[in-house]
Protein backbone atom coordinates (compact mmCIF):
# COMPACT_ATOMS: atom_id res chain seq x y z
CA UNK A 1 0.00 0.00 0.00
CA UNK A 2 2.79 2.49 1.10
CA UNK A 3 4.72 1.36 -2.10
CA UNK A 4 1.81 2.19 -4.05
CA UNK A 5 1.57 5.37 -2.62
CA UNK A 6 5.08 6.07 -2.68
CA UNK A 7 5.00 5.81 -6.30
CA UNK A 8 2.73 7.40 -7.54
CA UNK A 9 4.44 10.39 -5.12
CA UNK A 10 7.60 10.32 -7.04
CA UNK A 11 6.07 9.98 -10.37
CA UNK A 12 4.14 13.27 -9.61
CA UNK A 13 7.06 15.25 -8.49
CA UNK A 14 9.28 14.18 -11.58
CA UNK A 15 6.36 14.69 -13.82
CA UNK A 16 5.76 18.23 -12.57
CA UNK A 17 9.61 19.06 -13.08
CA UNK A 18 9.44 17.20 -17.14
CA UNK A 19 5.97 19.10 -16.98
CA UNK A 20 8.00 22.68 -17.03
CA UNK A 21 10.22 21.03 -19.38
CA UNK A 22 7.57 20.14 -22.03
CA UNK A 23 5.42 23.64 -21.29
CA UNK A 24 9.21 25.39 -22.75
CA UNK A 25 9.13 23.16 -25.36
CA UNK A 26 5.69 23.54 -26.84
CA UNK A 27 5.44 27.33 -25.77
CA UNK A 28 8.60 27.96 -28.52
CA UNK A 29 7.22 25.22 -30.75
CA UNK A 30 3.99 27.04 -30.99
CA UNK A 31 5.50 30.56 -31.38
CA UNK A 32 8.16 29.68 -33.90
CA UNK A 33 7.66 25.85 -35.07
CA UNK A 34 11.21 25.03 -34.07
CA UNK A 35 11.83 21.96 -31.84
CA UNK A 36 14.21 24.29 -29.63
CA UNK A 37 17.28 21.45 -28.27
CA UNK A 38 19.10 24.37 -26.98
CA UNK A 39 16.28 24.46 -23.92
CA UNK A 40 18.43 21.80 -21.61
CA UNK A 41 21.55 24.36 -22.70
CA UNK A 42 19.32 27.23 -21.45
CA UNK A 43 17.88 25.88 -18.29
CA UNK A 44 21.65 24.61 -17.26
CA UNK A 45 23.04 28.31 -17.78
CA UNK A 46 20.06 29.77 -16.10
CA UNK A 47 20.75 26.99 -12.83
CA UNK A 48 24.20 28.25 -13.04
CA UNK A 49 23.03 32.17 -12.37
CA UNK A 50 20.67 30.66 -9.92
CA UNK A 51 23.54 28.92 -8.46
CA UNK A 52 25.62 31.97 -8.37
CA UNK A 53 22.98 33.76 -6.24
CA UNK A 54 22.51 31.54 -3.88
CA UNK A 55 26.65 31.39 -3.41
CA UNK A 56 26.10 35.28 -2.82
CA UNK A 57 22.57 35.82 -1.41
CA UNK A 58 21.99 32.29 0.30
CA UNK A 59 18.64 32.59 -0.73
CA UNK A 60 17.03 29.75 -3.30
CA UNK A 61 13.97 31.63 -3.57
CA UNK A 62 15.71 34.91 -5.20
CA UNK A 63 17.97 32.53 -7.24
CA UNK A 64 15.06 30.90 -8.51
CA UNK A 65 13.45 34.21 -9.05
CA UNK A 66 16.52 35.85 -10.90
CA UNK A 67 17.25 32.19 -12.83
CA UNK A 68 13.89 32.62 -14.64
CA UNK A 69 14.39 35.93 -15.26
CA UNK A 70 17.69 35.33 -16.45
CA UNK A 71 16.30 32.39 -18.71
CA UNK A 72 13.70 34.55 -20.26
CA UNK A 73 16.12 37.40 -20.62
CA UNK A 74 18.74 34.85 -22.72
CA UNK A 75 15.57 33.09 -24.75
CA UNK A 76 14.07 36.70 -25.77
CA UNK A 77 17.71 37.17 -27.02
CA UNK A 78 18.35 34.15 -28.60
CA UNK A 79 14.90 34.58 -30.47
CA UNK A 80 15.08 38.66 -31.69
CA UNK A 81 18.96 38.20 -32.63
CA UNK A 82 19.82 35.02 -33.39
CA UNK A 83 16.36 32.96 -34.86
CA UNK A 84 15.25 36.28 -36.47
CA UNK A 85 17.96 36.52 -38.57
CA UNK A 86 18.00 32.92 -39.22
CA UNK A 87 14.58 32.88 -40.70
CA UNK A 88 15.61 35.49 -42.72
CA UNK A 89 18.29 34.15 -44.15
CA UNK A 90 17.59 30.58 -44.59
CA UNK A 91 13.80 30.94 -45.05
CA UNK A 92 14.15 29.44 -48.78
CA UNK A 93 15.72 26.11 -50.32
CA UNK A 94 16.46 22.69 -49.20
CA UNK A 95 17.51 24.39 -45.65
CA UNK A 96 14.62 25.89 -44.45
CA UNK A 97 13.15 23.38 -42.82
CA UNK A 98 16.34 21.64 -40.83
CA UNK A 99 18.03 25.01 -40.53
CA UNK A 100 16.32 26.11 -37.19
CA UNK A 101 16.48 22.48 -35.69
CA UNK A 102 20.39 22.28 -36.32
CA UNK A 103 21.04 25.57 -35.26
CA UNK A 104 19.53 25.10 -31.97
CA UNK A 105 21.31 21.96 -31.76
CA UNK A 106 24.54 24.36 -31.98
CA UNK A 107 23.47 26.72 -30.08
CA UNK A 108 23.13 24.01 -27.26
CA UNK A 109 27.00 23.01 -27.94
CA UNK A 110 28.00 26.65 -27.81
CA UNK A 111 25.99 26.78 -24.25
CA UNK A 112 27.82 23.17 -22.63
CA UNK A 113 31.02 24.92 -24.49
CA UNK A 114 30.85 28.16 -23.05
CA UNK A 115 30.01 26.42 -19.38
CA UNK A 116 32.87 24.26 -19.76
CA UNK A 117 35.32 26.84 -20.32
CA UNK A 118 34.15 29.33 -17.33
CA UNK A 119 33.38 27.06 -15.05
CA UNK A 120 34.20 23.60 -16.27
CA UNK A 121 36.42 22.85 -13.01
CA UNK A 122 34.46 23.89 -10.51
CA UNK A 123 32.60 21.97 -8.08
CA UNK A 124 28.68 23.89 -7.97
CA UNK A 125 26.17 22.50 -6.07
CA UNK A 126 22.82 23.48 -5.21
CA UNK A 127 21.21 22.30 -1.98
CA UNK A 128 17.91 21.69 -0.67
CA UNK A 129 16.03 24.73 0.50
CA UNK A 130 14.17 22.61 2.69
CA UNK A 131 14.57 18.91 4.43
CA UNK A 132 14.49 16.15 1.93
CA UNK A 133 13.68 13.99 4.43
CA UNK A 134 9.97 12.36 3.70
CA UNK A 135 6.94 12.89 5.80
CA UNK A 136 6.01 10.22 8.31
CA UNK A 137 2.59 8.65 8.72
CA UNK A 138 2.06 5.89 11.24
CA UNK A 139 6.02 5.09 11.60
CA UNK A 140 5.54 4.86 7.67
CA UNK A 141 8.38 7.31 6.01
CA UNK A 142 6.34 8.60 2.52
CA UNK A 143 8.57 9.38 -0.23
CA UNK A 144 7.66 12.83 -0.63
CA UNK A 145 9.57 15.28 1.86
CA UNK A 146 8.85 19.02 2.36
CA UNK A 147 11.27 19.67 -0.92
CA UNK A 148 9.20 17.67 -3.38
CA UNK A 149 5.85 19.07 -1.95
CA UNK A 150 8.01 22.68 -2.32
CA UNK A 151 8.40 21.29 -6.08
CA UNK A 152 5.22 20.55 -6.70
CA UNK A 153 4.16 23.70 -5.00
CA UNK A 154 5.82 25.98 -7.11
CA UNK A 155 5.24 23.90 -10.49
CA UNK A 156 1.55 24.40 -9.94
CA UNK A 157 1.92 28.16 -9.23
CA UNK A 158 4.25 28.69 -12.26
CA UNK A 159 1.00 26.66 -14.35
CA UNK A 160 -1.49 28.79 -12.91
CA UNK A 161 0.06 32.25 -13.52
CA UNK A 162 0.93 30.79 -17.14
CA UNK A 163 -2.69 29.77 -17.51
CA UNK A 164 -3.90 33.38 -16.29
CA UNK A 165 -1.47 35.26 -18.58
CA UNK A 166 -2.69 32.85 -21.53
CA UNK A 167 -6.87 32.78 -20.88
CA UNK A 168 -6.87 36.42 -19.03
CA UNK A 169 -4.81 38.49 -20.73
CA UNK A 170 -4.66 40.93 -23.66
CA UNK A 171 -1.00 39.50 -24.49
CA UNK A 172 -2.19 36.20 -23.93
CA UNK A 173 -4.83 36.71 -26.28
CA UNK A 174 -1.91 38.11 -28.74
CA UNK A 175 0.40 34.77 -28.29
CA UNK A 176 -2.51 32.70 -28.93
CA UNK A 177 -3.68 34.23 -31.94
CA UNK A 178 -0.13 34.46 -33.13
CA UNK A 179 0.44 30.84 -32.23
CA UNK A 180 -2.57 30.02 -34.40
CA UNK A 181 -2.55 32.07 -36.97
CA UNK A 182 0.24 34.46 -37.74
CA UNK A 183 -1.34 36.36 -40.62
CA UNK A 184 -4.63 37.05 -39.37
CA UNK A 185 -2.97 38.17 -35.62
CA UNK A 186 -0.04 40.62 -38.42
CA UNK A 187 -4.06 41.75 -39.95
CA UNK A 188 -5.26 42.52 -36.54
CA UNK A 189 -2.57 44.95 -35.79
CA UNK A 190 -0.42 42.67 -33.52
CA UNK A 191 3.25 42.59 -33.58
CA UNK A 192 3.99 39.13 -34.42
CA UNK A 193 7.69 38.99 -34.49
CA UNK A 194 7.49 41.05 -30.86
CA UNK A 195 5.32 38.10 -29.18
CA UNK A 196 7.20 35.61 -30.60
CA UNK A 197 10.50 36.56 -28.57
CA UNK A 198 7.83 37.51 -25.47
CA UNK A 199 7.16 33.38 -26.11
CA UNK A 200 10.36 32.36 -26.31
CA UNK A 201 11.19 34.20 -22.78
CA UNK A 202 8.50 32.81 -21.08
CA UNK A 203 9.56 29.63 -22.26
CA UNK A 204 13.13 30.16 -21.10
CA UNK A 205 11.76 31.08 -17.84
CA UNK A 206 9.59 28.03 -17.69
CA UNK A 207 12.92 26.16 -18.59
CA UNK A 208 15.10 27.49 -16.01
CA UNK A 209 12.05 26.90 -13.62
CA UNK A 210 12.72 23.27 -14.16
CA UNK A 211 16.49 23.44 -13.91
CA UNK A 212 16.36 25.15 -10.92
CA UNK A 213 13.71 22.61 -8.96
CA UNK A 214 15.12 19.53 -10.80
CA UNK A 215 18.78 20.27 -9.21
CA UNK A 216 18.64 19.77 -5.21
CA UNK A 217 15.55 17.04 -6.37
CA UNK A 218 18.56 14.80 -7.86
CA UNK A 219 22.16 14.85 -6.45
CA UNK A 220 22.31 18.81 -6.34
CA UNK A 221 25.55 18.89 -8.66
CA UNK A 222 25.98 20.83 -11.76
CA UNK A 223 28.52 20.48 -14.37
CA UNK A 224 28.22 21.84 -17.76
CA UNK A 225 27.93 17.91 -19.47
CA UNK A 226 25.42 17.31 -16.77
CA UNK A 227 23.30 14.02 -17.86
CA UNK A 228 20.40 15.44 -15.56
CA UNK A 229 19.50 18.37 -18.02
CA UNK A 230 19.74 15.95 -20.84
CA UNK A 231 17.41 13.97 -19.24
CA UNK A 232 15.43 16.85 -18.91
CA UNK A 233 15.14 17.91 -22.20
CA UNK A 234 14.79 13.88 -23.55
CA UNK A 235 11.82 13.26 -20.99
CA UNK A 236 10.32 16.96 -21.28
CA UNK A 237 10.60 16.63 -24.80
CA UNK A 238 8.55 13.21 -24.92
CA UNK A 239 6.33 14.75 -22.29
CA UNK A 240 5.17 17.62 -24.58
CA UNK A 241 5.19 14.98 -27.65
CA UNK A 242 2.69 12.89 -25.31
CA UNK A 243 0.79 16.16 -25.08
CA UNK A 244 0.02 16.68 -28.60
CA UNK A 245 3.45 19.43 -28.79
CA UNK A 246 0.67 22.07 -29.57
CA UNK A 247 -1.32 22.33 -26.07
CA UNK A 248 -0.29 23.57 -22.66
CA UNK A 249 -2.43 21.42 -21.00
CA UNK A 250 -1.15 18.32 -22.74
CA UNK A 251 2.62 19.43 -21.63
CA UNK A 252 1.25 18.90 -18.23
CA UNK A 253 -0.75 15.73 -18.75
CA UNK A 254 2.17 14.42 -20.75
CA UNK A 255 4.18 15.37 -17.76
CA UNK A 256 2.30 13.70 -15.04
CA UNK A 257 1.48 10.79 -17.30
CA UNK A 258 5.32 10.04 -18.18
CA UNK A 259 6.45 10.77 -14.17
CA UNK A 260 3.78 8.10 -13.19
CA UNK A 261 4.79 5.41 -15.78
CA UNK A 262 8.39 5.87 -15.39
CA UNK A 263 7.99 5.55 -11.57
CA UNK A 264 6.17 2.50 -11.72
CA UNK A 265 8.71 0.81 -14.21
CA UNK A 266 11.56 2.18 -11.63
CA UNK A 267 9.44 0.84 -8.15
CA UNK A 268 7.82 -2.60 -9.76
CA UNK A 269 9.83 -3.68 -12.52
CA UNK A 270 13.57 -2.47 -12.85
CA UNK A 271 15.38 1.41 -12.72
CA UNK A 272 17.37 -0.64 -15.97
CA UNK A 273 13.87 -0.21 -17.69
CA UNK A 274 13.11 3.42 -17.65
CA UNK A 275 14.64 4.80 -20.50
CA UNK A 276 13.12 2.02 -22.38
CA UNK A 277 10.23 2.70 -21.39
CA UNK A 278 10.15 6.33 -21.79
CA UNK A 279 11.35 5.90 -25.64
CA UNK A 280 8.98 2.77 -26.07
CA UNK A 281 5.98 5.10 -24.57
CA UNK A 282 7.13 8.47 -27.05
CA UNK A 283 7.22 5.67 -29.92
CA UNK A 284 3.70 3.96 -29.26
CA UNK A 285 2.43 7.53 -29.28
CA UNK A 286 3.84 8.38 -32.46
CA UNK A 287 2.42 5.48 -33.76
CA UNK A 288 -1.27 4.83 -32.31
CA UNK A 289 -1.69 8.46 -31.73
CA UNK A 290 0.38 11.15 -33.58
CA UNK A 291 -1.78 14.32 -32.78
CA UNK A 292 -1.03 13.63 -29.14
CA UNK A 293 -3.14 11.82 -25.91
CA UNK A 294 -5.82 15.23 -25.33
CA UNK A 295 -4.78 16.42 -29.15
CA UNK A 296 -8.34 17.18 -30.72
CA UNK A 297 -7.83 17.64 -34.63
CA UNK A 298 -4.68 18.37 -35.56
CA UNK A 299 -3.60 18.75 -31.59
CA UNK A 300 -4.44 22.30 -31.38
CA UNK A 301 -5.80 23.59 -28.11
CA UNK A 302 -5.02 26.95 -25.92
CA UNK B 1 -8.79 61.14 -48.70
CA UNK B 2 -8.44 58.82 -51.80
CA UNK B 3 -6.90 55.42 -52.58
CA UNK B 4 -4.61 56.03 -55.16
CA UNK B 5 -2.80 53.27 -56.99
CA UNK B 6 -0.05 54.09 -59.70
CA UNK B 7 1.35 51.37 -62.34
CA UNK B 8 1.64 49.16 -59.66
CA UNK B 9 2.90 45.58 -60.61
CA UNK B 10 3.38 42.60 -58.26
CA UNK B 11 5.52 39.46 -59.46
CA UNK B 12 4.85 36.01 -57.67
CA UNK B 13 8.26 34.78 -59.11
CA UNK B 14 8.58 34.35 -62.47
CA UNK B 15 4.73 34.70 -62.86
CA UNK B 16 3.74 38.42 -62.94
CA UNK B 17 0.33 38.82 -60.98
CA UNK B 18 -0.18 42.25 -61.62
CA UNK B 19 0.62 44.16 -64.24
CA UNK B 20 0.94 47.61 -64.27
CA UNK B 21 -2.61 49.19 -63.04
CA UNK B 22 -3.68 52.53 -61.91
CA UNK B 23 -6.98 53.15 -60.36
CA UNK B 24 -8.46 55.79 -57.51
CA UNK B 25 -11.47 55.36 -55.27
CA UNK B 26 -12.58 58.22 -53.54
CA UNK B 27 -13.24 58.79 -49.86
CA UNK B 28 -16.69 56.48 -48.93
CA UNK B 29 -16.72 55.48 -52.12
CA UNK B 30 -17.33 50.76 -52.50
CA UNK B 31 -15.44 49.89 -55.26
CA UNK B 32 -15.84 46.37 -56.45
CA UNK B 33 -12.71 44.21 -57.69
CA UNK B 34 -13.98 41.69 -60.48
CA UNK B 35 -12.82 39.26 -62.55
CA UNK B 36 -11.89 35.39 -62.78
CA UNK B 37 -10.04 33.30 -60.83
CA UNK B 38 -5.98 34.27 -61.33
CA UNK B 39 -7.05 37.67 -62.44
CA UNK B 40 -4.65 38.99 -59.55
CA UNK B 41 -7.77 39.81 -56.98
CA UNK B 42 -6.49 38.50 -54.37
CA UNK B 43 -2.91 39.72 -54.68
CA UNK B 44 -3.80 43.25 -55.89
CA UNK B 45 -5.74 43.08 -51.80
CA UNK B 46 -2.75 41.50 -50.00
CA UNK B 47 0.10 44.52 -51.62
CA UNK B 48 -2.45 47.04 -50.65
CA UNK B 49 -2.65 45.35 -46.88
CA UNK B 50 1.37 44.64 -46.83
CA UNK B 51 0.77 40.93 -46.98
CA UNK B 52 2.60 40.92 -50.43
CA UNK B 53 5.23 42.60 -51.57
CA UNK B 54 4.93 44.78 -54.62
CA UNK B 55 7.53 45.11 -57.40
CA UNK B 56 6.84 48.26 -58.73
CA UNK B 57 4.88 51.46 -59.00
CA UNK B 58 2.70 53.01 -55.66
CA UNK B 59 -0.26 53.10 -53.71
CA UNK B 60 -1.44 55.46 -51.00
CA UNK B 61 -4.50 56.45 -48.69
CA UNK B 62 -4.66 59.49 -46.95
CA UNK B 63 -0.92 60.19 -47.26
CA UNK B 64 -0.07 56.68 -45.86
CA UNK B 65 2.50 54.52 -48.49
CA UNK B 66 0.61 51.24 -48.53
CA UNK B 67 3.51 49.54 -50.60
CA UNK B 68 6.52 48.34 -48.87
CA UNK B 69 4.85 48.60 -45.07
CA UNK B 70 3.70 46.22 -42.51
CA UNK B 71 0.38 45.04 -42.37
CA UNK B 72 0.51 45.71 -38.40
CA UNK B 73 1.70 49.01 -39.41
CA UNK B 74 -1.11 50.03 -41.60
CA UNK B 75 -3.98 48.64 -39.67
CA UNK B 76 -2.87 51.50 -37.51
CA UNK B 77 -3.36 53.61 -40.10
CA UNK B 78 -6.86 53.07 -40.84
CA UNK B 79 -6.17 50.24 -43.32
CA UNK B 80 -8.02 46.59 -42.21
CA UNK B 81 -7.88 43.88 -44.84
CA UNK B 82 -10.13 40.64 -44.10
CA UNK B 83 -8.54 37.86 -45.94
CA UNK B 84 -9.87 35.55 -48.24
CA UNK B 85 -11.92 32.12 -46.47
CA UNK B 86 -13.80 33.60 -43.61
CA UNK B 87 -10.78 34.60 -41.80
CA UNK B 88 -11.61 33.89 -37.92
CA UNK B 89 -9.42 31.89 -35.72
CA UNK B 90 -11.56 28.40 -34.60
CA UNK B 91 -9.19 27.96 -31.77
CA UNK B 92 -10.85 31.13 -29.88
CA UNK B 93 -13.88 32.47 -29.08
CA UNK B 94 -16.37 34.92 -31.26
CA UNK B 95 -15.38 37.45 -28.01
CA UNK B 96 -11.83 36.96 -28.33
CA UNK B 97 -11.95 36.68 -31.95
CA UNK B 98 -13.29 40.33 -32.17
CA UNK B 99 -10.91 41.72 -29.49
CA UNK B 100 -8.20 40.96 -31.63
CA UNK B 101 -8.89 43.23 -33.51
CA UNK B 102 -8.61 46.07 -30.99
CA UNK B 103 -5.75 44.97 -29.03
CA UNK B 104 -3.65 47.63 -29.71
CA UNK B 105 -5.93 50.05 -29.34
CA UNK B 106 -5.19 52.82 -26.09
CA UNK B 107 -8.29 53.94 -25.47
CA UNK B 108 -10.56 51.06 -24.32
CA UNK B 109 -14.05 52.69 -24.30
CA UNK B 110 -13.57 53.50 -27.94
CA UNK B 111 -12.61 49.57 -28.69
CA UNK B 112 -15.63 49.02 -26.33
CA UNK B 113 -18.39 51.42 -28.82
CA UNK B 114 -16.86 49.96 -31.92
CA UNK B 115 -17.56 46.22 -30.13
CA UNK B 116 -21.00 47.28 -29.24
CA UNK B 117 -21.89 49.17 -33.07
CA UNK B 118 -20.20 45.80 -34.33
CA UNK B 119 -22.73 43.52 -32.28
CA UNK B 120 -25.53 45.66 -32.87
CA UNK B 121 -25.07 45.11 -36.76
CA UNK B 122 -24.49 41.25 -36.07
CA UNK B 123 -26.87 40.15 -33.26
CA UNK B 124 -26.46 36.90 -34.25
CA UNK B 125 -22.98 37.11 -33.26
CA UNK B 126 -24.05 38.82 -29.73
CA UNK B 127 -25.53 35.41 -28.74
CA UNK B 128 -22.61 33.25 -29.37
CA UNK B 129 -20.19 35.43 -28.23
CA UNK B 130 -18.64 33.05 -25.86
CA UNK B 131 -18.42 30.12 -28.45
CA UNK B 132 -15.13 29.02 -30.04
CA UNK B 133 -15.62 30.53 -33.78
CA UNK B 134 -15.33 26.65 -35.02
CA UNK B 135 -18.60 25.88 -33.85
CA UNK B 136 -20.08 29.27 -36.19
CA UNK B 137 -21.78 28.63 -39.65
CA UNK B 138 -20.24 29.78 -43.07
CA UNK B 139 -22.34 33.04 -42.51
CA UNK B 140 -21.52 33.99 -38.80
CA UNK B 141 -17.86 33.46 -39.68
CA UNK B 142 -17.82 35.60 -42.30
CA UNK B 143 -19.46 38.15 -40.10
CA UNK B 144 -17.17 37.39 -37.60
CA UNK B 145 -14.00 38.81 -39.63
CA UNK B 146 -15.73 41.70 -40.78
CA UNK B 147 -16.67 42.62 -37.22
CA UNK B 148 -12.60 41.94 -36.11
CA UNK B 149 -11.50 44.04 -39.10
CA UNK B 150 -14.54 46.75 -38.18
CA UNK B 151 -12.63 46.57 -34.19
CA UNK B 152 -9.76 48.26 -35.53
CA UNK B 153 -12.04 51.27 -36.43
CA UNK B 154 -10.32 51.37 -39.76
CA UNK B 155 -11.39 54.16 -42.23
CA UNK B 156 -9.83 51.99 -45.51
CA UNK B 157 -12.06 48.58 -45.70
CA UNK B 158 -10.46 45.30 -47.75
CA UNK B 159 -12.70 42.86 -48.69
CA UNK B 160 -11.54 39.54 -50.30
CA UNK B 161 -14.70 37.26 -51.52
CA UNK B 162 -17.32 37.60 -48.46
CA UNK B 163 -19.38 35.37 -50.45
CA UNK B 164 -17.25 32.57 -51.28
CA UNK B 165 -18.70 29.11 -50.36
CA UNK B 166 -22.27 30.86 -48.42
CA UNK B 167 -25.79 30.17 -49.61
CA UNK B 168 -27.32 32.82 -51.58
CA UNK B 169 -29.05 34.30 -48.91
CA UNK B 170 -26.73 35.12 -46.59
CA UNK B 171 -24.95 36.23 -49.53
CA UNK B 172 -27.36 39.14 -49.84
CA UNK B 173 -27.44 39.61 -46.19
CA UNK B 174 -23.63 40.14 -45.74
CA UNK B 175 -23.74 42.55 -48.59
CA UNK B 176 -26.66 44.50 -47.15
CA UNK B 177 -24.44 44.93 -43.87
CA UNK B 178 -21.30 45.78 -46.06
CA UNK B 179 -23.49 48.40 -47.24
CA UNK B 180 -25.09 49.63 -44.06
CA UNK B 181 -21.86 49.85 -42.25
CA UNK B 182 -20.02 51.57 -44.83
CA UNK B 183 -22.18 54.59 -45.02
CA UNK B 184 -22.81 54.34 -40.96
CA UNK B 185 -19.23 54.23 -40.36
CA UNK B 186 -17.80 56.51 -43.51
CA UNK B 187 -15.90 53.19 -44.81
CA UNK B 188 -14.19 53.60 -48.11
CA UNK B 189 -14.24 49.77 -49.62
CA UNK B 190 -12.47 47.78 -51.66
CA UNK B 191 -14.56 44.65 -52.33
CA UNK B 192 -13.11 42.06 -54.20
CA UNK B 193 -15.48 39.59 -55.47
CA UNK B 194 -16.26 36.27 -58.04
CA UNK B 195 -19.67 37.25 -57.86
CA UNK B 196 -19.64 39.93 -59.85
CA UNK B 197 -23.68 40.84 -60.07
CA UNK B 198 -23.99 40.89 -56.09
CA UNK B 199 -21.08 43.48 -55.89
CA UNK B 200 -21.62 45.68 -58.74
CA UNK B 201 -25.09 46.02 -56.93
CA UNK B 202 -23.68 47.18 -53.68
CA UNK B 203 -20.62 49.10 -55.75
CA UNK B 204 -20.47 52.91 -56.70
CA UNK B 205 -17.41 51.98 -58.99
CA UNK B 206 -16.21 48.84 -60.59
CA UNK B 207 -12.98 47.31 -62.03
CA UNK B 208 -12.96 44.62 -63.91
CA UNK B 209 -9.63 42.74 -63.44
CA UNK B 210 -8.24 40.52 -66.31
CA UNK B 211 -4.65 38.49 -66.49
CA UNK B 212 -3.59 41.37 -63.61
CA UNK B 213 -4.51 44.43 -66.19
CA UNK B 214 -7.70 46.20 -66.00
CA UNK B 215 -9.77 45.03 -68.60
CA UNK B 216 -12.81 47.97 -67.76
CA UNK B 217 -13.02 50.02 -64.61
CA UNK B 218 -16.17 52.60 -65.22
CA UNK B 219 -19.32 53.36 -62.51
CA UNK B 220 -21.23 49.95 -61.63
CA UNK B 221 -24.42 51.18 -63.24
CA UNK B 222 -22.04 51.42 -66.40
CA UNK B 223 -20.83 48.21 -65.91
CA UNK B 224 -23.72 46.37 -65.63
CA UNK B 225 -25.31 47.44 -68.53
CA UNK B 226 -22.06 47.03 -70.66
CA UNK B 227 -22.82 44.07 -73.20
CA UNK B 228 -19.35 43.17 -73.00
CA UNK B 229 -18.86 43.04 -69.26
CA UNK B 230 -22.67 41.09 -68.67
CA UNK B 231 -20.93 38.80 -71.44
CA UNK B 232 -17.88 38.19 -70.08
CA UNK B 233 -18.17 38.53 -66.23
CA UNK B 234 -22.35 38.82 -65.09
CA UNK B 235 -23.14 35.46 -66.96
CA UNK B 236 -25.95 36.85 -69.20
Amino acid sequence: MYKFLNTILIGITSGAIYSLMAIALVLVWRSTRVVNFAQAGQALLSTYIGYAVIQKYHSFWLALLIAMLAGAAVAALIDAIFMRTLFKRAAQGPIAGVAPIIATLGLLGLIRSLLGLFVGGKEANIRPPVSNIGFTISGHTLAFSPLKLLIVTSVLFLMLVLSLIFQHTNVGLALRASAYAPEIARLSGIKVDGIRTLGWALAGGAGAAAGMLQTPDGNGALSPDSLEFSLLLVFGFIAAVIGGLESLVGAVVGGLVLGLVLAFVLTYISGSLVFITAFVLLIIVLLVKPSGLIGTRGGRRA
Amino acid sequence: MTLTVTDLIVDHGAIRAINNISFRVEEGQLAAIIGANGAGKTTLLRTLSGLTPATGGSASWHGTELLYSKPEKLVRRGVSHVSEGKSVIPELTVEENLNLGALWRKNSEEAHESHEMILDTFPRLRERLGQLADTLSGGERQMLSIGRALMSKPSLLLLDEPSLGLAPLVVAQIFQSIRTLTAQMGLTVVLVEQNAMSALKIADIGIVLNLGRIAASDSSEHLIANPQVRAAYLGY
